[in-house]
């Protein structure tokens, strides 16, 4: 028996110790983003000249990143969440104040972004790209005037329907078409929204993320609930694309940068906010993705692809600004979004 | 016979049809399946300078490597010490160590994923990644060499161990030189049948894996997720082709074999 | 070499990766934790007969049952035609038909994205005789058509190896009695496959009741499976406790099949005898 107990104190010993002795030199950082949501260019630049590696890994919606960050076992150095989800995290001190002494960068960045409700000291984020929620329709396939989120509904349309796959979004949609806030946390007003995405179903081809953008360009659905980023790279790659803003309002998002509580190099992290907050990365990155920078000194030095610009989505006008509402974290109220959407997919 | 043959050519061809236009496609310079683009090697020169690819590929090879042998070792000596086992408690072993084996893959993904960040949590550091990798391919692949390995005690010659005892041996020396080379067929068949496993899981890895740790299943499916890419062609292509040039190789091995017991 | 000893480390290795990891998943499925408080509760468990649940359940096994089914029929008949003697290149064709198992399972799911797309392969074809394209992809039959190409090999090979394991000198033996084709196929190979069977049917009904990745890649997001579920509550909701909950049902149905299985197995035995 003793024998038994000394390997398996030596077992025990290895494996703790494999774990948590795991850790990486100095010289390099933990990068966590969006799909498809940075020039891979400017990573590789990064790296040579600051002589740090990055490892970067990517998700699918705010809500996996948060999971992901708040069971542990993963440090990152480098986040990319929107604005509720950020007040999340700063509510749940998951994050770390950024020293902005090593990001003097932030001074490009559009008064338009700072100070706004998610972080109102602008003490944790760095916004990175910014945009809205609409409709891509493909003008060859539509056969009226798209500007509702009735379209949706409409059954001309059955099974030439893409929806994003997050609840957010999607409940946003059906919310919004109903005439409600986006933020509602009535529940009457969740299942009246609920009940519309079901009816909505049958018409629905798929719900999907990151692949929507080849899809649309591919041409396999008139219509689809995307992002403004998406938007203007998909209009890019397929001339037959358009995109609007529903006048029923949608939603307006930041996304920004943030360092986690538990980042395991801070100074690296913050030397990569800073280089990404240049004007000539921020224009490379927005000229490869086609999502609307936050930099203000990007766009008035002209550094952005000038027919991206010209793309509907690219940027919005006072009167759009007025119909959209920014996100905000519903706290336990979250759960009844969710089910409601688990409803709609499961049924 | 021809129907039967024709039957047999049908079978096979919904089998490899996908794969082989997958090949067919990783060839082709333009970016949309539907379309021929005219013959290219772009994909495979893109694919050799992803720095990610590189490194799932590296993580992969070394832990598929790892995992087998030291599920190899640990494994042999397990199949000897339980076959030295009393019937009971060799029921109960058994019994525990087909629980991988039987359970969903799922269902063993995300008891290690509990395990780990327990742990984790217990101890107040650690994190996922390489090292929670490794161990959770070992612990499924375990049972496999074991299950591998103790049929061959049925043809295993027990007086030879003890002879070896009585020339004067060390039962360490008689055990490596003697009882091991017996189990080598079983040894041997474990080892590939968990290499091939840990090389082909998808699901266990995709639950324990953490930070910028991945391998070539995991980076398929992230890619895959955001649509058709030519570069997972080029990658299906040269996964294809290793595979069917190793197991023409071990088959090939196995024939000449037979044909020399034969003569 | 007589030492239990040499088995120790493994043993440890079972206690730790095997059965305290199973002993989680039943600890989170009986409790529920508020603040600092952890205490039993059959809310988790409770939770999981709402509708939405079940029917997500009922879905999963339907399908996999028709995946299953498929399989049987069009992989019965290659094993029984590559078990018969008179072939002479069986090896290279049992081989051929091996080799996809060897394939990674993601590709093998992947391969039919590129043809099922509206801009895909098979739409081309279509498209070149002048045919208007169809949409294939994210709906029930690409979930199907991905599982029964994911899962056939594993149908083929136990029941080529039950088949060909069966003596000869029975089948002459009934031949010789007057038993024609049918008959000796009807009361001595179907009978002596179904060992076989059984283990083909475990084969694929197993990975194909719990996958989410097939699901996923060829039904869209909206093709909500258990396995899905199951990922969905670990890595997107964060809800160990309902997730658990959920693994462990699904551990005891994969249970309950095995024994129903072998108990079918053990039935057919004896009746053959």
């Amino acid at each position: 028996m003793k024998k038994f107990a000394v390997i398996a104190m030596l077992m025990v010993a290895v494996f703790v110790t494999g774990c948590a002795g795991q850790s990486d030199s100095e010289s390099s950082i933990h990068v966590f983003n969006w799909g498809n949501y940075i020039n891979p260019d400017v990573v590789q630049m990064f790296e040579e000249e600051y002589g740090i590696t990055v490892i970067y890994s990517t998700f699918e919606s705010n809500e996996s990143m948060y999971t992901t960050i708040a069971m542990g076992g993963n440090v990152y150095d480098v986040l990319f969440p929107s604005d509720y989800m950020i007040y999340r995290m700063i509510q749940e001190e998951l994050l770390r104040p950024i020293n902005f002494d090593n990001v003097p960068n932030i001074s490009h960045v559009s008064e338009r972004f700072m100070g706004l409700e998610f972080d109102p000291q602008n003490r944790y984020s760095a916004p990175y790209k910014w945009g809205t929620l609409g409709i891509l329709y493909n003008t060859t396939m539509v056969n009226s005037v798209i500007d509702s989120w009735e379209a949706l509904w409409n059954p001309d349309y059955a099974n030439l329907i893409f929806m994003y796959n997050s609840e957010r979004d999607s409940m946003a949609v059906a919310l919004k078409l109903l005439g409600y806030s986006l933020n509602s946390t009535n529940e009457d007003e969740i299942n009246r929204a609920r009940d519309l995405l079901i009816e909505q179903r049958p018409l629905v081809r798929a719900y999907v993320t990151d692949v929507v953008k080849d899809l649309m360009i591919a041409g396999e659905a008139a219509l689809a609930v995307v992002y403004s980023g998406d938007a203007v790279f998909t209009m890019m790659h397929n001339p037959d694309l358009n995109y609007v803003i529903p006048r029923e309002g949608s939603n307006l998002w930041v996304d920004a940068m943030v360092v986690p509580h538990n980042a395991n190099n801070p100074e690296g992290a913050e030397a990569f906010i800073n280089f990404m907050l240049r004007p000539e990365i921020a224009a490379m990155n927005t000229n490869f993705i086609g999502y609307t920078t936050a930099n203000a000194t990007a766009l008035e030095m002209g550094l952005i692809d000038p027919a991206l610009m010209e793309m509907p989505g690219f940027d919005i006008t006072d009167e759009e600004y007025r119909r959209l509402e920014v996100f905000i974290d519903l706290g336990e109220f979250r759960d009844v979004y969710t089910r409601a959407f688990t409803t709609v997919l499961g049924s | 016979m021809r129907l039967r043959k024709t039957y047999l050519a049908l079978i096979l061809m919904f089998l490899y049809a996908p794969i082989f236009i997958l090949m067919l496609q990783s060839f082709n310079a333009s970016r949309t399946m539907g379309a021929w683009g005219g013959f290219s090697l772009h994909w495979y020169a893109a694919l050799f300078q992803d720095r990610n690819i590189a490194q799932a590929l590296y993580n992969t090879v070394t832990i598929g490597l790892l995992s087998a042998t030291i599920a190899a070792v640990i494994g042999t000596l397990a199949a000897v010490g339980i076959n030295n086992m009393r019937k009971g408690a060799k029921k109960i072993v058994l019994g525990l160590s087909s629980i991988p084996v039987a359970n969903p893959d799922i269902v063993t993904g995300v008891s290690l994923l509990i395990l780990y960040l327990s742990v984790f949590r217990l101890v107040g550091a650690g994190r996922l990644g390489y090292m929670t990798l490794l161990l959770a391919h070992i612990a499924f692949n375990i049972p496999y060499v074991i299950l591998s390995v103790l049929p061959r005690f049925k043809h295993m010659n027990k007086h030879l161990y003890e002879a070896a005892l009585d020339l004067g041996a060390s039962p360490r020396y008689a055990f490596l030189k003697v009882v091991v080379p017996q189990l080598m067929p079983g040894i041997v068949t474990g080892w590939v049948l968990a290499f091939t496993l840990s090389v082909d899981d998808f699901m266990v890895s995709f639950f324990t894996t953490g930070a910028g740790v991945s391998n070539l299943s995991l980076i398929i499916f992230s890619m895959a997720r955001t649509g058709v890419n030519p570069m997972i062609n080029a990658l299906s292509t040269l996964m294809f082709v290793f595979v069917m040039v190793l197991l023409f190789i071990i088959n090939m091995r196995d024939s000449i074999k037979l044909k020399k017991l034969g003569g | 070499m007589k030492s239990k000893a040499l088995a120790y480390p493994y043993i440890i290795w079972m206690i730790i990766f095997t059965v305290i990891p199973i002993l989680l998943i039943v600890h989170y499925s009986f409790t529920v934790t508020t603040g600092n408080v952890t205490s039993f509760t059959l809310d988790n468990l409770a939770r999981f007969f709402d509708p939405l649940y079940v029917n997500i359940l009922r879905r999963s096994i339907v399908l996999a049952a028709q995946a299953t089914g498929i399989c049987l029929l069009l992989g019965y008949p290659v094993s029984y035609i590559l078990a018969q003697k008179e072939f002479r290149d069986r090896n290279i064709l049992l081989f051929l038909f091996v080799v996809p198992m060897w394939m990674n399972f993601l590709i093998r799911t992947y391969a039919w994205l590129t043809i099922l797309g509206t801009n895909g392969v098979l739409n081309s074809v279509l498209t070149f005789f002048g045919l208007p394209p169809m949409q294939l992809l994210f709906n029930d039959g690409a979930v199907l058509l991905g599982l029964v190409y994911t899962f056939l090999p594993f149908m083929i090979l136990p029941i080529y190896v039950s088949i060909q394991k069966i003596d000869q000198s029975l089948i002459e033996g009934a031949q010789d009695l007057g038993a024609n084709g049918f008959n000796v196929f009807r009361r001595i190979i179907l009978p002596l496959s179904l060992p076989g069977v059984v283990s083909g049917l475990t084969m694929v009904f197993m990975p194909a009741v719990a996958t989410f990745v097939v699901s996923n890649l060829l039904g869209g997001g909206q093709f909500i499976l258990i396995g899905n579920l199951i990922e969905q509550q670990f890595l997107l909701v964060g809800n160990w406790n309902f997730g658990s909950a959920l693994a462990l049902i699904l551990m005891v149905l994969i249970v309950l099949c095995n024994v129903l299985l072998s108990f079918l197995n053990k039935e057919t035995k004896e009746e053959a005898i």
